[in-house]
């Protein structure tokens, strides 16, 4: 029997995928593709994994495909550059099972360190692109673009972003298929992808986009909606229902199947319009392909190439356009009001590390994850930040330039480290530079909300499984030496740190503190600051704990006396190890005088 | 396979009620519940016969930082984010947190004040002032305002943990929608035996 759940886009995504018979279904996690996989894991019957990264979920993937199981691949728009070497081939050989590669990106950068338009990568590979506009949309199309994938033979992108990935809207979800894995048979001209084979495969992607390009201009899910004609509104995605909320008399052409683009039936559009104004967030993927098809439209003169659009930004272009005549309400200034970034936990590991580094001057190359909120104030000690693994290059190539005349670090998280900083650690070893790789080991993939990666131990479903031995890793990498560190023992932290800057070569240093919140949160004894001996000297306010404030109190000489939120504190210690006082004692110690009063 | 979308008539003329249309913005700090509080509402709205949809951005709202979570629920509804300044009735979790949104709030609007203070870890630093004034300053932004603390009606339940519960019924007040079905969902997404506690907790919101 149907039923009608609310769903987040990504939730739909995997229900689709169940329903439609994925066998097989990997993933790196990313925000904001994350729960697609946390989903689809909770369903019987099917494999579902992370991967290291990327690369090997897609190529896993691949496997699954070419021994005849419906795949699902899922990762955020970055992690299609890691895929992209597979993809671009896997695009030759095409599919066995159907394949669906879903790309969730990130326009406004909420969680990413880029906004690139993924539409681009289905272009750039010649696969067919379905974008859903809700999430009962992305429920049907990712059963279609299974369908499709094998009735074309090719991968297909199922590209999402944000806020479709992270509304929850209605769906009607159906039973379950069971669709048979067929199993691998050998094809060599196909599969094989040398000079010889695969010239005659890029010859068969050319004619398959010809023939997406034909299905393109008759699928349902490229239709007008009729309505005023003096403009035509061009759409897909997320911008279909910015625009349609924006003006709602307008004939719009909603694109869910936006690539190859139903070029003919656009332009018979344009011709029984006014005007065509293409409504799209980020690149002008359309526009750009309308305007070299000699179909006369306007686009990004009236909305940004950057950032996210919304249903205000849609109705400023419009009114700009002079298409709507309703002007935008002018909304009355926001209060100024102090800033709440996002903090390191309390009792975060990675705080005293970054704590040292700054002390000690140091310049820091940092990577994807929580730690890189040390950028921030008060510890502003992450100088640079890429992508996913480059902390380690960066830091070797400072190193070999001898570009800095301050201790150089790199510092990446464990999942991070196994994502992509091995081949960081072989760069640095085989050309013998001398650099520090601390591994900021939390036991967990902390940042998108507590993942199992190869080192925990554990799999996806939370099943026993082999760990990855950081220690053992980075000798057989051939690191000079490898150490570890307790990050809440400060004293004994600072000592290895700066041990490490005085010792050549290649030093690998994994702290061994699990994260506060995942995969259970940690709470040991708070610590109280003892008023009557503080002296105001602060420096404990600027660690950047959120247990720590300033408790309104002052010292004879007018210096604020801060306070500790004991059901805040985990326990760290590390206020305790660097006040210049000694006045930060756990609760329990007895002898001293009471806590301030908050 | 048959797609929805081969049928242009928007899904949700299934209930046509003639729902009157409305935006709802709940904002908060990471760790405070407003994800569970809007995925509560938009559950209600749906078995109420309203299209519904929900957006926020999730990612660092376990770190401490602003949290804020779009519901809009009506006849049919387009996008899921709340167009600038037009929020039917704002429920702020936090007192600075619903001064930094007030200006998303309709002119009539209905702004309702958990009277809670969270200071951000980034006041250590004095340029950073918390705005102990906030309520005072809210006073005539909003023509409808309500201000409660939850934590002390929670504490008067005997439990500070039902603080939540309680905004969720001083929020009922602001929305036409049959209270069963508030109450049905509230007893469905609650721990297990403590559904009681938490409609004693909603009837309180609503009463205060």
């Amino acid at each position: 029997m149907n039923q009608r759940l609310l769903l987040s886009g990504d939730e739909a995504i995997a229900h689709g995928a169940k329903a439609a018979g994925v066998r097989f279904a990997a993933a790196y996690p990313g925000t904001p593709s994350t729960e697609i996989m946390e989903t689809f894991a909770r369903f019987p019957g099917s494999h579902a994994q992370w991967s290291p990264n990327e690369k090997v979920a897609f190529e896993v993937g691949i496997g699954a495909s070419l021994a005849g199981a419906r795949t699902l691949v899922c990762m955020k728009h970055v992690g299609v550059n890691v895929a992209a070497d597979p993809l671009m081939t896997f695009a030759y050989t095409g599919v066995k099972g159907g394949f669906v590669l879903v790309s969730a990106d990130d326009p406004e950068m909420h969680s990413s360190q880029n906004e690139q338009d993924n539409r681009t990568w289905a272009k750039f590979a010649k696969i067919p692109m379905l974008e859903p506009s809700d999430s009962q949309e992305c429920y049907d199309f990712t059963g279609l673009a299974l369908d499709l994938s094998e009735q074309f033979d090719a991968p297909v992108l199922l590209r999402i972003t944000t806020r479709i990935a992270h509304s929850l809207t209605p769906v009607e979800v159906r039973e379950w298929t069971e669709v048979p894995v067929t199993g691998f048979t050998p094809d060599i001209p196909k599969y094989v992808m040398m000079p010889n084979w695969a010239r005659p495969r890029h010859q068969a992607v050319l004619q398959r986009l010809e023939a997406l390009r034909q299905y393109s201009e008759t699928t349902p899910l490229n239709r007008i909606e009729w309505g005023d004609r003096q403009v035509g509104i061009v759409t897909s995605g997320i911008s279909y229902q910015h625009a349609r909320e924006a003006l709602p008399g307008a004939s719009i052409f909603k694109l869910g199947f936006s690539y190859p683009l139903p070029l003919e039936k656009l332009r018979e559009f344009a011709s029984q319009v006014e005007r065509v104004i293409v409504v799209e967030e980020l690149e002008p993927f359309i526009e750009e392909a309308l305007k070299a098809h000699g179909i006369a439209c306007e686009g990004k003169k009236y909305f940004p190439v950057y950032g996210e659009l919304n249903p205000t930004l849609a109705a400023r272009g419009l009114v700009q356009a002079g298409v709507r005549s309703e002007p935008v309400a002018e909304t009355p200034a926001p209060v100024e009001v102090l800033p709440r970034p996002p903090v390191l936990c309390a009792g975060c590991g990675h705080r005293s590390i970054f704590y040292a580094l700054r002390r000690m001057g140091a310049h820091v190359f940092g990577d994807i994850g929580c730690y890189t909120l040390s950028a921030l104030p008060p510890l502003e000690t992450v100088h640079a930040c890429i992508c996913m693994g480059a902390s380690i290059g960066m830091a070797v190539g400072v190193s070999q330039t001898q570009g800095s005349k301050r201790p150089v670090f790199a510092v990446i998280g464990d999942s991070t480290f196994l994502h992509s900083g091995i081949t960081g650690v072989l760069d640095a070893v085989y050309n013998q530079a001398n650099v520090t790789i601390i591994i900021l080991d939390n036991h967990i993939t902390a940042m998108t909300g507590g993942q199992a990666h190869p080192a925990t131990g554990m799999t996806l479903q939370g099943k026993p499984t082999k760990s990855v031995d950081f220690v053992a890793l980075a000798k057989v990498l051939g690191a000079d030496h490898v150490e570890t560190i307790d990050p809440y023992d400060f004293n004994a932290t600072w000592e290895t740190l700066k041990a490490s800057v005085a010792r050549p070569g290649v030093n690998v240093l994994v702290t061994t503190r699990p994260c506060m919140l995942f995969p259970r949160k940690v709470k040991q004894e708070p610590y109280i600051i003892v008023a009557g001996d503080c002296n105001g000297c602060g420096v404990c306010l600027k660690i950047g704990c959120p247990a720590i404030a300033r408790s309104g109190e002052v010292t004879d000489k007018n210096l604020a006396i801060p306070v500790i939120d004991t059901a805040a504190c985990t326990g760290c210690r590390l206020c305790a190890d660097i006040c210049p006082q000694d006045c930060i004692i756990l609760k329990s110690q007895p002898g001293r005088e009471s806590e301030v009063k908050a | 396979m048959t797609l929805a979308t081969e049928n242009p008539a928007p899904r949700a003329a299934a209930a046509v009620l003639q729902l009157k249309s409305m935006n709802i913005l709940i904002v908060g700090v990471g760790g405070q519940g407003v994800l569970l509080a809007s995925a509560i509402l938009s559950e209600v709205a749906l078995l109420a016969g309203y299209d519904v949809k929900k957006s926020e951005v999730h990612g660092m709202s376990q770190r401490g930082g602003v949290v804020s979570s779009h519901v809009r629920l009506g006849t049919v509804v387009h996008s899921p984010v709340i167009p600038n300044g037009a929020a039917d009735v704002i429920l702020a979790f936090e007192k600075a947190e619903a001064l930094r949104w007030v200006h998303e709030l309709k002119a009539g609007g209905f702004l309702i004040v958990n009277d809670q203070k969270l200071v951000p870890p980034i006041a250590v630093d004095p340029k950073y002032v918390y705005p102990d004034d906030a309520l005072e300053l809210l006073q005539g932004r909003a023509e409808r305002l309500r201000v409660l603390n939850a934590a002390a009606i929670a504490r008067k339940l005997g439990n500070e943990r039902l603080a939540n519960t309680v905004l969720l019924g001083a929020l009922s007040t602001g929305l036409d929608i049959d209270l069963d079905l508030w109450r049905q969902v509230i007893s469905r997404r609650v721990p297990k035996g403590t559904a009681e506690a938490n409609l004693k907790a909603f009837e309180a919101g609503r009463n205060q």
